[in-house]
């Protein structure tokens, strides 16, 4: 399994399913990426589209049960993160695979100090002495940007503010220089100039690092500034991806441009009226036939309320899930 | 629409306005020591008829407590909020310890109204849709009996909504119509001023513009007076005629909403909009970003002199002493700052 050589992280046709009274609900349903080394992978999607539980399940932090993977395979180095048991999973979490999460309040422990909950990651992963592991993590909290990190790091999460509490979380997630990162909407709780800051910190740790990072948002103007590539979900599938030049530059799925185009800007006239995407996301538990976006879609056909499309390829590195979208390769 | 007042004046002139908190101080609620939080400090603005103003700010600034003192939801401990000619935040009296509206404020409730951001919160689970939107209905008199209904029914086509769902309960909607049941709360009492705090942010992307365009729309037919409080500058510009940026419970710069846009003047406006991401990669490598070091401080411990000195690039020694007055600087722009000329 080591044709893949470049790619740090490579997903195929994974698909999470939750068995829950109503049903089952398919929040990741055939999805393929990958990540190669020092890149960034932007998800974006709106809120259940699956780009966390695609995060998640990676991680192996989705609980099965409720959760069941009914295909899917994930190749990190010579290993299928899905078949491997717990216990060789958390050796590899924390260590060679991180992630950080939206709400850095509810993700830090609130009975512990910052230098309990960042010496452990090294106590644990690397074997590190208390006295070693200490200076570690201050030298990182340094390294985040956060002011007298020797002092603060015995103090407790909410002596933090919120963008000081998601500077802890990078620290956290960054102690052991994991290959892959995943950002699950690292910015979304933070204001725009404090967003800023952090999604600077990012860049230029990723850089020192050589860390891949798969950053999860909502956000189109944040993909734009900060990935290379992007991938775009829509009820638990990449309906586009490609390089984020070319993704937005030349949108091809009919969901992509919808986004583009309904999202204010600072850097264009005022329009009269934003165009909207008409409808309502589906509900994964009753998902439409054939393309899941027909119903709200303006070109939509008899075939997309069928057959679900196949992707077509654009060139080497753009795809999308769409009947009306010519493949020119 | 009940518009008594000549259409000359403005609806709406704030003056001054201040609201203090009290909190408890270093020793925790146990002691009697104790602060005051200037959450507004000093904010001045008018607002046309017709006229929809953004406020815009980060989390902490002061732009929601701005909007509920306005509608005197919250009593200004200070400053004068003129409400079509007459001075509404005088309409209080004194119960025992507590104060309360007077007869004057309850009857301008049918004129003033407030969108909230949480539609999963501002909806009480337990109320049909028909029982949510009669309620204010029932509460002034308006309508009764068949009449209630059909006026219901109105309501919910005005939204945008089917007619049919006011048996239905708040959980059986997704969050961008709930935000339209809240709206159509809001309008029952055809109102002509509403102050909108937040209404999009809880709401997806594809259905944040749904919402906008429902407000522009309204905001036409209706004739409404729209504060549209948020700390989307994109979305604000989008909506807004004029825009009002706050930091730190102050006013910072007041201008037309392209004015703000194109030719920001304080050093925080121009930040604030430098942060703001554009959905374009190859704009976004060419940008010039100022990162602003540094957060907002505590209004338990607002800084001397210019509130924004702290994080400012610029900031001068008479940052740090003298607090800096809103001047206008070209007709309808006005800016709080030193450096500006």
């Amino acid at each position: 399994m080591t044709t893949h050589s470049e790619n740090v992280l490579e997903v195929c046709d994974l698909r999470t399913h939750f068995r829950t009274d109503d049903g089952i609900v398919k929040a990741v349903d055939g999805v393929s990426f990958s990540v190669k080394r020092g890149e960034t992978l932007g998800i974006v999607g709106e809120s259940g589209s699956g780009k966390s539980v695609t995060c998640l399940s990676a991680m192996q932090l989705v609980p099965r049960p409720p959760a069941f993977h009914p295909s899917g395979e994930i190749h990190f180095g010579d290993t299928n993160l899905l078949s491997l048991p717990e216990y060789e999973i958390e050796k590899l979490r924390g260590k060679r695979l991180a992630m950080i999460f939206q709400d850095p309040l509810t993700s830090l422990n609130p009975y512990l100090t910052i230098a309990r909950q960042l010496t452990e990651v090294l106590e644990v992963h690397q074997g590190d002495t208390p006295t070693v592991a200490r200076r570690t993590s201050i030298e990182m909290l340094e390294r985040v940007g956060i002011p007298d990190a020797a002092e603060r790091i015995d103090q407790h999460p909410h002596q933090f503010s919120g963008g000081m509490r998601q500077r802890v979380m990078i620290a956290m997630a960054l102690l052991c220089g994991p290959e892959v990162l995943f950002a699950d909407e690292p910015t979304t709780a933070l204001d725009v100039t404090i967003q800023a800051q952090i999604l600077e910190l990012i860049k230029d740790l990723q850089t020192a690092i050589g860390t891949a990072v798969v950053l999860v948002t909502h956000d189109l103007g944040v993909v734009a500034g900060t990935t290379d590539r992007v991938a775009v979900m829509y009820a638990g599938k990449i309906v586009e991806e490609g390089t984020t030049a070319e993704v937005f530059a030349n949108p091809q799925h009919p969901y992509t441009r919808g986004l583009l185009e309904s999202m204010p800007r600072i850097d264009t006239p005022i329009q009269k009226s934003l165009y909207a995407i008409p409808g309502l996301p589906p509900d994964l538990g009753n998902l439409p036939t054939g393309c899941s976006f027909h119903p709200r879609c303006e070109l939509a056909t008899d075939q997309c309320r069928k057959t679900y499309p196949d992707r077509k390829t654009l060139s080497s590195t753009h795809r999308a899930a769409c009947w009306e979208v010519e493949a020119t390769e | 629409m009940n518009t008594p007042g000549k259409p000359d004046t403005p609806l709406l002139d704030v003056s001054d306005l201040a609201v203090q908190f009290r909190v408890p101080g270093r020793g925790g609620i146990f002691y009697r020591d104790s602060t005051d939080v200037k959450a507004v400090n000093g904010v001045s603005f008018s607002m046309a008829r017709g006229e929809t103003l953004g406020l815009v700010g980060e989390s902490g600034c002061g732009k929601s407590t701005t909007g509920r003192a306005v509608l005197q939801l919250l009593r200004p401990t200070g400053g004068r909020v003129v409400f079509d000619d007459e001075p509404i935040h005088e309409f209080w009296k004194k119960k025992g310890q507590k104060w309360v509206w007077d007869h004057r404020l309850l009857d301008l409730r049918r004129r003033m109204q407030m969108i909230f951001q949480d539609p999963f919160a501002s909806l009480n689970p337990r109320m049909t849709v028909e029982t949510i939107l009669s309620e204010p209905l029932r509460n002034f008199d308006v309508v009764q009996g068949a009449e209630q209904r059909e006026k219901i029914q109105h309501l919910l086509m005005t939204v945008g909504m089917d007619p049919r769902c006011m048996r239905r309960y708040p959980h059986e909607f997704s969050g961008g119509q709930r935000q339209r049941i809240g709206i159509a709360r809001a309008l029952a009492l055809g109102p002509d001023f509403i102050v909108a705090d937040e209404p999009i942010s809880a709401l997806d992307v594809s259905i944040q513009a749904q919402i906008m365009n429902l407000l522009s729309e309204l905001r036409e037919n209706l004739g409404l007076t729209l504060l549209f409080i948020a700390h989307d500058l994109a979305a604000i510009r989008h909506v807004s005629d004029r825009i009002a940026v706050m930091y730190l419970g102050q006013i910072v710069e007041l201008a037309d909403a392209q004015t703000i846009v194109d030719r920001p003047q304080h050093p925080y406006t121009q930040a604030l909009l430098s942060a703001v991401p554009i959905p374009d990669p190859t704009q976004e490598q060419s940008r010039r970003r100022t990162v602003l070091s540094g957060e907002m401080p505590s209004p338990i411990h607002p800084p001397s002199g210019c509130p924004f000195h702290t994080r400012c690039p610029l900031s001068e020694e008479r940052c740090r002493s003298d607090v800096p007055r809103m001047r206008t600087i070209e007709t309808g722009h006005q800016v709080a700052c030193h450096l500006v000329e």
